[in-house]
């Protein structure tokens, strides 16, 4: 690994001077950092260990409705805090969904908000890629690319945004508080990430040296909190990222939606809010048409990128079906599989079970 | 035949690891943990390109980085004794040394940086930055010439039948064919391939992890131009080998060179992405199948033919159709193999080669004949059990297979299994599948020696350089030492894993306990026979004049066979001679004239549930019940932790792993077990491995069969048939993933 300066701030102050320096990077966690320093897929020539910064590590629940997650909160300590199990079920569950509990324990707030595509084509630094090298090309283009976006795309990367906890916080309309050079000022996590367009290597719209020091859920975030869901496929049962995901959070008025919120995980390069499939539902019954609807809505620009058009169709149905698991309600506790569809009860409200024996159903 | 008749006292007993405690200590060393004084650091840099050559090297760049020792290159790399590419022997696999400056797959090692730390080695070897003259290349299945292997496997015939398969196929009522998809998976044990080497003058001591110390020393000695005996590798413990260890790989080798180029030891270990190209995979395969059967689903014909994958520059063709030449009774039989080459690296034995494969396509496409009959699939695999081994009409040694899919089905419940697809849900909707796979894998053996002493306090000592990788060898050689010396097992030391003792065989091809197991037994009696001899002739021992064959050893005595109340204890024997011990070696090797008369293999049958989402198309096991039958279990809590670690691994080989390699690059895209997906505890299903009682007189003295690859064989296909039944959609492409049951 090459050599590097590390360089341990006690204030958020000292950490942006510090970071002014070249070739700095912020270090939490480092679960993907370090991976990718290890692999050489970035090589900071100064470390700037924030995890000792006062003050960023706290969860508040404010007067006024909202709730600030400090940057430096582990993802486990914000999935379990009761509170914010209560009121933003659908985070508590995309967390829990997310890596295994080692990662877990360790992975903090600002670093799942920052963390770096899954392109195996970023990754592997014998590859072409905009966004690790600009100018130099995008080999997924062409390539193996199965897992990668239909929507936001271009010609220059094809990468997917893979956290998970994003995609319910993008749902919430929550903001991205960030300290810098030039001051403090907030940003909309929808508007955080940024899309390809000519300029993959811009990933988020955080200038040099800006830092992450909380996420913040509005007040009225927690008024979905009878319904919602975060629905993730994955290609094995836990430990995976997201082939496509969704996070639905429903305000219920009655047999009626009031209002909608909907966004898909791992289709583009930022968690993506579907918000004409949302304007569908304000007002709408929750029936299978409404929601199928809803899920043409949401992928209604979709296009392939390469080898992977059934991710369209899958995410018409993971919307779909994560409509329909909000409007039955929120389980009253996370599931033990959280997030899977094998935690879930989609049919037994509305279909027979028609099973041969007891040996299908009981042996699991 | 009693209980203690059949298994004896300590065979057959459910004894938990003797090496368990130290493994979950830390106190068991694994070859990378081993630092002698003056240990330095090897990293290998490894070729970004499939074909071609390296032009370039900054060896400036990284000599110049602090903490960096040297640079090994094919510039100033050691020349070795003879070629690695030369093939003196069919196991000679041809290894990448730094010998010339080409390039024959991606991953290939291409220089070894030594450096003080790790991290300077590593650094050094990112600063070399290589620069290539590129060669377009090619690896998909397929592609460039398809040609004939001479052989398949490990030397078998590369084509083998019986009948006439056109007149069988033209003769049938109901025929299928069907192409099945197996996609390469890359060895990646736990503990990836490393050394810790160190040189005097000529003589090496190597902390390696290897299946084989014996066959690892031989290919040094070639390679380095020194007798074997200057050679002591070391070998404990193994965090899995699956194939990968059976022969040396090139990184192991390169350790030992760097140690040599610097004159120092020299530790060197693989990084996980390094594992897909130089340390070997299982090949890619497409299979077609044709069936032909009568209206009651008997087979008239099994056409079973493989296209497959080897490298550019040596020769391994998987052999998936052997298993049909011993497996299904069909009126004629016909397995073909083919192959192309391709910029990869050479492919390799990987747990149940061939049969792995081979088993998957072969249970898929019989389930589709019998849809095609409307066949339950127990009962189409009944109408075509072989009573004797289909092509050489030779009878089985044993065989419980009957037994295997009776106790199975019985404990699975599959009597209740609607024949028709898509007809089963859970409470929650989700859909689900039975399937069924029948395991088979040879019951071979290899050759080892083994030596045992009698020591005048009482106790043992079992001598063999045979290797656990984790399989259990620490406990059943000492199983079967104790019972052959009539000693209790807490009084008998094992010494394993080392070069230096008796040539104790390969622990692969599942023949590593049927092989030194039959070693141990043999060098047992043998110093039983030396022990007896003091006794029978001194007319001071109770047991004068017995003859040899006139007593037994139990509890630390041996006794007169005709009158067991005249014993005397090994201690009073040894003592009253004045000798400290006895000691003997013995054989483990297949008897070759049963070997010819009988044909040899284990079986088994399991049973798969899965359930699928029926809109998502995500897939689980749900439940797994293997019912095996393999001679005499030596240790039955060992036995099953191997059967389910195979049907782990079928659970991986139906769903989950599957090597990536893009088309224009030749690169594995998905080389590290972020993307490479095996099975985590999540997918793994509630497990049963049913014990079916067999007993085999023929297959060697203690009638033992292999079980380590037994597992894998069977459970895919049966996850494969599972997945049809739940959800209608026939998958040919294995592994089945969620995309393709999107419809």
């Amino acid at each position: 690994m090459k050599a590097f300066d590390y360089v341990r701030p006690a204030s958020v102050a000292e950490a942006l001077a510090a970071a002014a320096r070249p070739g700095a990077a912020y270090l939490a966690a480092g679960t993907n950092l370090v991976d990718l320093m290890k692999g050489g897929v970035t090589r900071p020539d100064v470390l700037v260990d924030i995890t000792r910064l006062p003050g960023l590590a706290g969860i508040e629940h404010r007067s006024d409705g909202s709730t600030r997650i400090g940057a430096l909160v582990r993802n486990a300590v914000l999935a379990h805090d009761p509170t914010i199990a209560t009121r933003y079920p659908a985070l508590a569950e995309a967390l829990l969904s997310g890596a295994s509990g080692q990662l877990r324990n360790a992975a903090t707030t600002a670093g799942n908000v920052l963390q770096r595509t899954r392109c195996q084509y970023f990754t592997d630094t014998a590859s072409a890629c905009n966004k690790r090298a600009p100018g130099t090309g995008c080999d997924a283009i062409g390539g193996v690319n199965r897992a990668h976006a239909v929507l936001g795309w271009s010609r220059h990367c094809i990468a997917t945004h893979p956290s998970d906890f994003c995609v319910p916080l993008a749902a919430l309309d929550a903001v991205v508080e960030i300290e810098g050079p030039g001051g403090p000022r907030s940003v909309p996590l929808e508007a955080f990430h940024r899309l390809p367009g000519d300029h993959p290597e811009r990933e988020t719209v955080l200038e040099p040296g800006e830092l992450v020091v909380a996420v913040t859920l509005p007040p009225g975030a927690d008024g979905f909190a009878a319904h919602s869901r975060y629905l993730k496929v994955r290609e094995r049962t836990s430990y995976a990222f997201a082939v496509v995901s969704a996070a639905v959070a429903l305000r219920m008025d009655g047999n009626r939606i009031a209002q909608a919120r909907i966004a898909l995980g791992s289709v583009a390069l930022k968690p993506w809010r579907a918000r004409e499939a949302e304007s569908l539902l304000a007002g709408a019954a929750p029936t299978p048409e409404t929601f199928a609807q809803a899920a043409q809505a949401a992928l209604a620009e979709a296009t392939p990128s390469g080898d992977n058009a059934y991710k369209i169709e899958l995410a018409r149905r993971i919307v779909v079906r994560a409509l329909t698991l909000s409007a039955a309600g929120t389980p009253a506790r996370v599931p033990a599989l959280p997030a899977s569809p094998f935690a879930a009860s989609p049919f037994a409200a509305t279909q027979s079970a028609a099973s041969p024996s007891a040996g299908a159903s009981t042996h699991v | 035949m009693s209980e203690r008749q059949r298994h004896g006292a300590s065979i057959g007993q459910p004894l938990t690891r003797r090496d368990g405690p130290d493994k979950v200590t830390g106190a068991a060393r694994y070859s990378a943990d081993f630092k002698p004084e003056g240990l330095v650091h090897a990293v290998m840099a490894v070729s970004a390109i499939a074909r071609g050559r390296v032009t370039h090297l900054d060896v400036a760049a990284a000599e110049a980085h602090p903490g960096v020792i040297a640079v090994m290159t094919p510039g100033n790399a050691p020349k070795l004794a003879k070629s690695p590419d030369l093939k003196d022997n069919p196991f000679a696999f041809r290894l990448d040394l730094l010998q010339n400056d080409g390039v024959r797959y991606a991953n290939q090692p291409i220089a070894v940086v030594i450096g003080q730390t790790l991290e300077a080695a590593t650094e050094g070897a990112a600063l070399l930055a290589p620069r290539y003259e590129a060669e377009p290349v090619s690896v998909a299945l397929g592609a460039g010439e398809v040609f004939t292997p001479e052989t398949i496997g490990a030397g078998s015939p590369t084509s083998e039948g019986s009948g006439d398969v056109a007149a069988g196929m033209a003769a049938a009522e109901a025929r299928i064919e069907a192409s099945y998809d197996t996609a390469a998976q890359y060895h990646n044990a736990l503990e990836p391939h490393s050394s810790v080497a160190q040189w005097d003058g000529d003589r090496l001591t190597l902390h390696t992890p290897t299946q084989a110390l014996w066959i690892a020393k031989g290919r040094l000695a070639g390679l380095f131009g020194i007798p074997p005996e200057n050679i002591h590798v070391i070998c404990h413990y193994l965090g899995g080998g699956f194939g990968s260890k059976g022969f040396i790989a090139a990184p192991q080798i390169l350790g030992i060179m760097a140690a040599k180029f610097v004159g120092r030891p020299v530790k060197l270990v693989t990084r996980r992405e390094q594992m897909f190209g130089p340390v070997g995979h299982r090949a890619a395969t497409r299979q077609t199948l044709k069936l032909g059967a009568t209206r009651d689903g008997t087979l008239t014909a099994l056409d079973h033919h493989t296209l497959t994958l080897t490298s550019r520059h040596d020769d391994f063709v998987e052999p998936s159709g052997i298993l049909s030449r011993h497996l299904y009774a069909a009126g004629a039989i016909s397995t073909t193999h083919a192959v192309s080459r391709a910029d990869i690296g050479t492919p390799i034995f990987m747990r149940a080669p061939g049969e792995a494969s081979g088993s998957v396509a072969v249970e898929s496409a019989l389930d589709e004949l019998a849809l095609e009959l409307d066949l339950d699939p127990l009962e189409i695999r009944l109408r075509n059990y072989a009573e004797v081994e289909p092509i050489t009409h030779r009878p089985f040694s044993s065989k419980a297979l009957r037994e295997c899919y009776a106790q199975g089905a019985t404990r699975f419940g599959w009597a209740s299994r609607p024949r028709q697809p898509r007809q089963m849900r859970d409470a929650d909707g989700l859909l689900v599948g039975w399937g069924l796979g029948t395991a088979t894998y040879p019951a071979g053996m290899m050759q080892g020696e083994a030596r045992a002493t009698i020591r005048a306090d009482g106790t043992a000592l079992i001598e063999t350089a045979a290797q656990d990788m984790g399989q259990g060898a620490w406990t059943v050689l000492a199983q079967i030492g104790a019972d052959g010396l009539g000693l209790p097992v807490d009084r008998v030391d094992l010494r394993i894993g080392d070069s230096n003792l008796p040539n104790g065989g390969l622990a692969g091809g599942s023949t590593g306990t049927a092989t030194s197991g039959t070693a141990v037994h043999n060098a047992t009696q043998a110093a039983i026979a030396e022990l007896a001899a003091l006794a029978v002739a001194d007319r001071a021992s109770p047991l004068y004049g017995a003859g040899n064959a006139g007593v037994t050893a139990a509890d630390g005595r041996l006794a007169r066979r005709d009158d067991p109340a005249r014993s005397e204890s090994f201690s009073e024997i040894l003592s009253r001679v004045g000798k400290a011990c006895v000691e003997a070696k013995g054989q483990g090797q297949g008897d070759p004239a049963s070997r010819k008369t009988y044909a040899m293999h284990a079986h088994g049958a399991v049973y798969a549930e899965v359930k699928v989402d029926p809109d998502l198309g995500q897939i689980r096991v749900t439940r797994l019940v293997g019912a095996f039958a393999a001679g005499r279990i030596v240790n039955p809590h060992l036995v099953r932790s191997q059967y389910y670690g195979g049907m782990i691994w079928g659970v991986s080989l139906a769903l989950h792993e599957h090597a990536v390699l893009d088309p224009r690059s030749g690169r594995v895209m998905n080389g590290n077990l972020a993307e490479y997906h095996i099975p985590v505890n999540a997918d793994v299903p509630s497990m049963e491995a049913i014990l079916v009682e067999e007993h085999d007189p023929h297959v060697n003295p203690l009638g033992i069969k292999g079980v380590g690859e037994l597992g894998i064989t069977g459970t895919a296909g049966a996850i494969a048939n599972a997945v049809w039944h739940a959800t209608g959609i026939r998958v040919r492409d294995i592994p089945i993933t969620l995309d393709k049951l999107l419809g």
